[in-house]
């Protein structure tokens, strides 16, 4: 009974996590991005700072018409926003936040991670494909081309922390972890967390929903409560992302004074911020300066990221 | 391997689980070959990869489970998405995606099938091997790859870097052997050589400036993004359209079907 009781408190809090912390990364971005712009952004939602904005836009998607357009294949329609969603939902469940804090420790967790992280794109393609449009299909062809080609940055830079550690368990990674990892990963981190952003379609790499060029891509058709659905989709990637990046290349939990939970979320927060300081500084990449650079940019680092990995390794 | 019968009835929790998951499989499977969406297809083929990782899963296989998400869904189904949406990918039933020799097919569907299921039963009716929890962990997967199954493991990449520099080779224009085609004039329609004619040239010439040719460059051009990107082999643009005529009056191939 009290397992059943264990596994059940394990799964709300993860679901109350998945709940609240985009709503906080969303209006992060809200007000650092208006700050960064010199702005006020939302400010009276709520009477302080506009801190209930995002519940306000909330109440406002679940009364809207829930529209579908009358060429579009419904079934698929009303089946993407679903299938982007659910997969870092998934993914929550196995990123440890604390020794011993997490849903189910898999013994394959990054695979299991990055291969769920690959469904959620699926979902896009879906959507540009179903919402018989011919803005929504071209997002739909960028957003799958985009993911061919980072997925594989982003697993080398994955597999070269696995191979420090000498486990795929994301649990054992952190507890392999130590703070000389910060330079001797460096190069992965950073192809991990560039490739992770693309594979989110965030600024600047936000080709497949270039809302001034093709108005928002694959979601151009949609409205009310499945729009809402995928622009939570967009910030639990970024906690996922940012979660990610922390356990593989931070060292998730580890740190002076503070207790390791609290360092788990501060570096997620801290991501997060990164995330949206990014959107705000750099230029949407042209399709061919994003396929570049992740061929002749990601993919060379992370493999030589890998070579440094296995030298340092077998000589240690 | 033991030989020794367990007990199979009645049958416990994974068992039954194992056969759903292998009547999902099959069943998306059939629904693959036999919708006459070919979008849905790809879609369906998602459903079959997911029902086999599931039973990967059941038999204990967990790395091997993953690596089936990763690649196939995540990557071959992506790209396999890709390719049909960029040559047509209309919404509603096709007439024209019934093949002639269906009934040569399924017999050799059919037969095939026949051959397998006899070799297993054949060969593996009487041996058993129990199911412990992770036995098809990574850690024990790599030693008894890198250890007892390395010149297999080792053969495979030398077959692997064989494809990949035949897709170089495929891919790049700029490594053919030299043709008349390819040096004879300066138009950029006839630059792109002699795998890629008049139809393909003639749609990017007369499509919507700008995006769908931005959109044609992105996924074909790939590592080695040469100059002028290879449009992918487009079967018959002007009759292999099942949607109507409207693609053929404006000419602008894929992205008008859609909208139609």
């Amino acid at each position: 009974m009290s397992e059943v009781l264990d596994v059940a408190v394990r799964l709300v809090v993860i679901v109350v996590v998945f709940l609240a912390l985009p709503l906080v990364v969303g209006q992060m971005e809200h007000k650092a991005m208006a700050h960064m712009q010199s702005r006020l952004g939302p400010m009276y939602a709520g009477r302080f700072h506009g801190w209930a904005q995002l519940i306000a836009d909330g109440v406002k998607f679940v009364q809207k018409e829930d529209v579908i357009p009358a060429a579009a294949d419904r079934r698929v329609f009303a089946l993407a926003p679903a299938v982007a969603l659910v997969p870092y939902l998934i993914v929550l469940v196995v990123i440890p936040v604390g020794p011993g804090l997490f849903g189910v420790d898999l013994d394959a967790g990054l695979f299991f991670v990055l291969a769920v992280m690959g469904v959620g794109v699926l979902g896009a393609i879906m959507a540009g494909w179903a919402s018989a449009n011919k803005y929504s299909a071209l997002g739909g062809m960028r957003a799958a081309a985009q993911l061919v080609s980072y997925e594989l940055p982003l697993v080398l830079a994955a597999s070269s922390v696995a191979m420090a550690a000498g486990t795929l368990s994301l649990h054992g990674i952190v507890e392999q972890w130590r703070w000389w990892w910060l330079p001797w990963q460096a190069i992965g981190g950073v192809v991990f967390f560039v490739a992770g952003l693309a594979e989110l379609r965030r600024p600047p790499f936000d080709m497949p929903i270039a809302e001034s060029e093709i108005i928002m891509g694959p979601m151009t058709e949609y409205t009310g409560l499945r729009f809402a659905l995928f622009m939570l989709a967009e910030y639990a990637g970024i906690v996922v992302l940012s979660a990610l990046t922390t356990v593989l290349f931070l060292g998730g939990w580890h740190g002076p004074l503070l207790p390791g939970p609290v360092w788990t979320l501060l570096k997620v927060l801290a991501l997060a911020f990164v995330v949206i300081w990014v959107r705000v500084s750099y230029p949407r990449l042209r399709e061919d300066q994003l396929q570049k650079l992740a061929w002749v940019g990601l993919v060379p680092l992370a493999l030589l990221q890998l070579a440094l990995t296995g030298v340092v390794k077998l000589t240690l | 391997m033991t030989s020794q019968v367990p007990d199979l009835w009645p049958p416990s929790g994974q068992e039954v689980v194992f056969l759903l998951l292998g009547v999902v499989a099959l069943g998306s499977a059939l629904l693959v070959v036999t919708t006459r969406q070919i979008v849905h297809a790809a879609l369906w083929l998602v459903v079959c990869f997911g029902a086999l990782a599931g039973g990967y899963l059941v038999l204990t296989a967990e790395f091997v489970a993953w690596v089936q998400v990763l690649i196939y869904v995540g990557a071959i189904v992506v790209l396999l998405l890709f390719g049909i949406m960029l040559t047509r990918a209309p919404i509603g039933r096709s007439a024209d995606l019934d093949s002639g020799n269906r009934v040569a097919a399924a017999t050799v569907a059919v037969a095939t099938a026949a051959v397998l299921v006899t070799v297993v039963v054949q060969g593996f009716a009487a041996a058993y091997t129990p199911l412990e929890p992770g036995g098809g962990a990574a850690a024990t997967l790599g030693a008894s790859i890198f250890r007892s199954w390395v010149l297999p493991f080792e053969a495979l990449s030398v077959l692997l870097l064989a494809a990949l520099i035949g897709a170089i080779v495929l891919s790049r224009t700029d490594i053919r052997p030299a043709s008349p085609a390819t040096d004879a004039s300066g138009a950029p329609s006839r630059a792109v050589g002699p795998a890629n004619p008049g139809p393909s040239s003639r749609a990017a010439g007369s499509a919507d400036p700008g995006a769908p040719s931005d959109a044609a460059g992105s996924g074909a051009g790939g590592p080695a993004a040469p100059k002028t990107p290879p449009h992918p082999p487009d079967p018959d643009p002007s009759s292999a359209d099942g949607s109507g005529a409207t693609s053929g009056e404006t000419g602008s191939g894929r992205v008008s079907q859609d909208g139609g």
